[in-house]
């Protein structure tokens, strides 16, 4: 029998600490929609996507009120687009993202995933042609995000693919301008990028998924925080201990959640993914667990033990919990989503290099930071090339969503609105890099032995 | 199904009977509760059965919430599932 305190301890964490599901996200395979004709192939994947997702949002909802517990956002990830419009001659792949937009739209999701190509080892005719319409397509839709995979572990680090995204970036935000560059925050470039990721923006559906499956993303960080609150006096082992035990709390609603999605709408359960997924609001912040710890701020020296603590008993927590974990399980300390690290990074306190450090030991990477709207296209090629060998070397997923601000500098502000927050510009190293980025080619898998 | 009623506010006479009379225009029949007061705060937890409820557990939520708020209580209901699934392995 359950006990009060118990109930009340579930109630207080829902209404005071913001514990929420954070995404429930349906993948849905659009292999059998590739045609030669653009307009067939368009029609097809609007017509799957909202005959499977036409009544995932409102399954959501029903969950929700019977469960008592938010489920802050319903979304959907396809097959990695590249893969479909390929087989059409169409040079330019933006009406893919307009049908995607439209169908996201028509089934009422808040983001759809999936305008994404694989190319850590070399590019397909429809990958080069996905990419190059990456901009357009960022403009022209509001709920299609876009992901391109330039590195793994077991083939090394496409440096063509760099190159050209630190273009695409440049080009996605001055498309974007007007809205702060709005397209940036929709577009991650992925090293070892995994195929049943439920978060945006870089969630695609792999080709080694399902038909159709349902993934749920938990989140919890004010959870967290309260749980270490008042432990001032506490050892490492202590907090380690009790930040697992609140993981494993919360990864159950999780599952529960994602269990009774997955049976409701006749779709086979994915994985739950174990992150920990700030939000702008006061209380639901990476950072104040991190400064919980002891930190004067997060960005001081120690963050990146911290992190390291946080994440690992999150994830030692929270797989107990679940049936089947994956997706990309890991704290993410995304700057703009973050309250915390709003105010570290406006303060100066967190540079961009401490965050690439604290990206070695946590998921996902360089998330959400805004940096001068002048940096060039060779120096985000270049901090996207050194995030993709953080990960490539780690054996770990690594990204980066950077959005170089119009029109901005350092010092100034850019708000997306909503879940995606207000970024600070962050000032970045500008030493010259375009001699390295020119050269191309491969950067060579890592060796997986002598481990040193 | 078994759901669980949580009640909390600021205490004054007739909480009891307001909710428990509200719940019993539903039809939601009440297996056990367990109400106290610390410090003037007004805390109830019940376990309910909606078997004979006269309307979904959505709409029952938002009467609950609604007639909660206009009496300055804080009135939340949820299936038990979800409290078994964090608290018991």
């Amino acid at each position: 029998m359950l006990n009060k305190g118990e109930i009340l301890q579930t109630i207080e964490m829902i209404s005071q600490q913001h514990l929420d599901v954070r995404t429930i996200t349906m993948g849905i395979s659009l292999r059998d929609c590739a045609d030669s004709d653009i307009k067939k192939s368009c029609d097809k994947i609007y017509d799957k996507i909202c005959r499977y997702a036409g009544s995932l949002v409102k399954t959501g909802e029903d969950i929700e009120t019977e469960f008592g517990i938010p489920i802050v956002n319903k979304r959907i990830s396809v097959t990695p687009i590249s893969m479909i419009a390929e087989a059409c001659t169409e040079q330019n792949y933006t009406p893919y993202a307009i049908a995607l937009d439209r169908a996201a739209k028509e089934v009422g999701v808040n983001f759809l995933g999936g305008f994404s190509a694989l190319v850590q080892k070399g590019f397909t005719v429809g990958d080069r042609r996905l990419i190059e319409s990456i901009p357009q397509a960022m403009a022209e839709t509001n709920l299609v995000c876009s992901s391109v995979n330039v590195g793994t572990t077991r083939a090394g680090i496409n440096m063509d693919a760099v190159a050209k995204m630190g273009e695409i970036i440049k080009t996605t935000a001055e498309l974007t301008g007007d809205a702060g560059g709005f397209g940036c925050a929709k577009l991650v470039v992925f090293c070892n990028a995994v195929e049943d990721n439920p978060f945006m923006a870089g969630a695609f559906h792999g080709v080694g998924e399902p038909e159709c499956e349902i993934n749920v993303g938990v989140s919890g960080p004010g959870v967290i925080h309260s749980a270490i609150k008042d432990m001032k006096a506490e050892s490492f082992d202590v907090i380690a201990e009790t930040i697992k035990k609140t993981a494993f709390r919360i990864t159950r609603v999780g599952q529960l959640v994602a269990q009774e999605a997955s049976s409701r709408l006749g779709v086979p359960f994915g994985i739950v993914d174990l992150s920990l997924a700030p939000t702008p609001a006061v209380g639901d912040s990476v950072a104040d667990i991190l400064e919980e710890m002891g930190l004067g701020s997060v960005g001081a020296p120690g963050t990146t033990a911290a992190l390291a603590l946080l994440n690992d008993a999150v994830k030692k927590g929270g797989v107990m919990a679940s049936s089947h974990v994956g997706g990309l399980s890991g704290a993410f300390i995304p700057v703009s989503e973050d309250a915390g690290m709003i105010r570290a990074a406006k303060l100066g306190h967190l540079t961009i290099e401490k965050l690439e450090a604290m990206t070695c030991v946590c998921s996902v990477g360089l998330d959400m930071i805004a940096v001068p709207g002048d940096t060039s296209a060779a120096t985000i090629s270049a901090i996207i090339a050194d995030e993709a060998a953080i990960g490539m070397v780690n054996n770990k997923t690594t990204a980066v969503r950077i959005i170089p601000a119009v029109g901005k500098t350092v010092g100034d502000i850019v708000d997306f609105g909503g879940l995606l927050g207000t970024a600070p510009v962050m000032p970045v190293n500008s030493c010259s890099t375009v001699d390295f980025i020119a050269r191309g080619g491969r950067i060579p898998a890592p060796l997986h032995s002598l481990k040193n | 199904m078994t759901a669980i009623v949580t009640v909390v506010g600021k205490d004054k006479v007739g909480i009891n009977a307001f909710v428990c009379t509200l719940l019993a225009e539903k039809n939601v029949n009440i297996l056990d509760i367990s109400q106290t007061v610390m410090e003037g705060n007004f805390t109830m937890v019940m376990s309910v059965d909606l078997a004979g409820c006269t309307q979904p557990i959505s709409e029952l939520s938002n009467a609950l919430r609604t007639r909660g708020a206009e009496h300055d209580l804080e009135i939340r209901i949820a299936r038990e599932e979800i409290f078994d699934a964090m608290h018991r392995v």
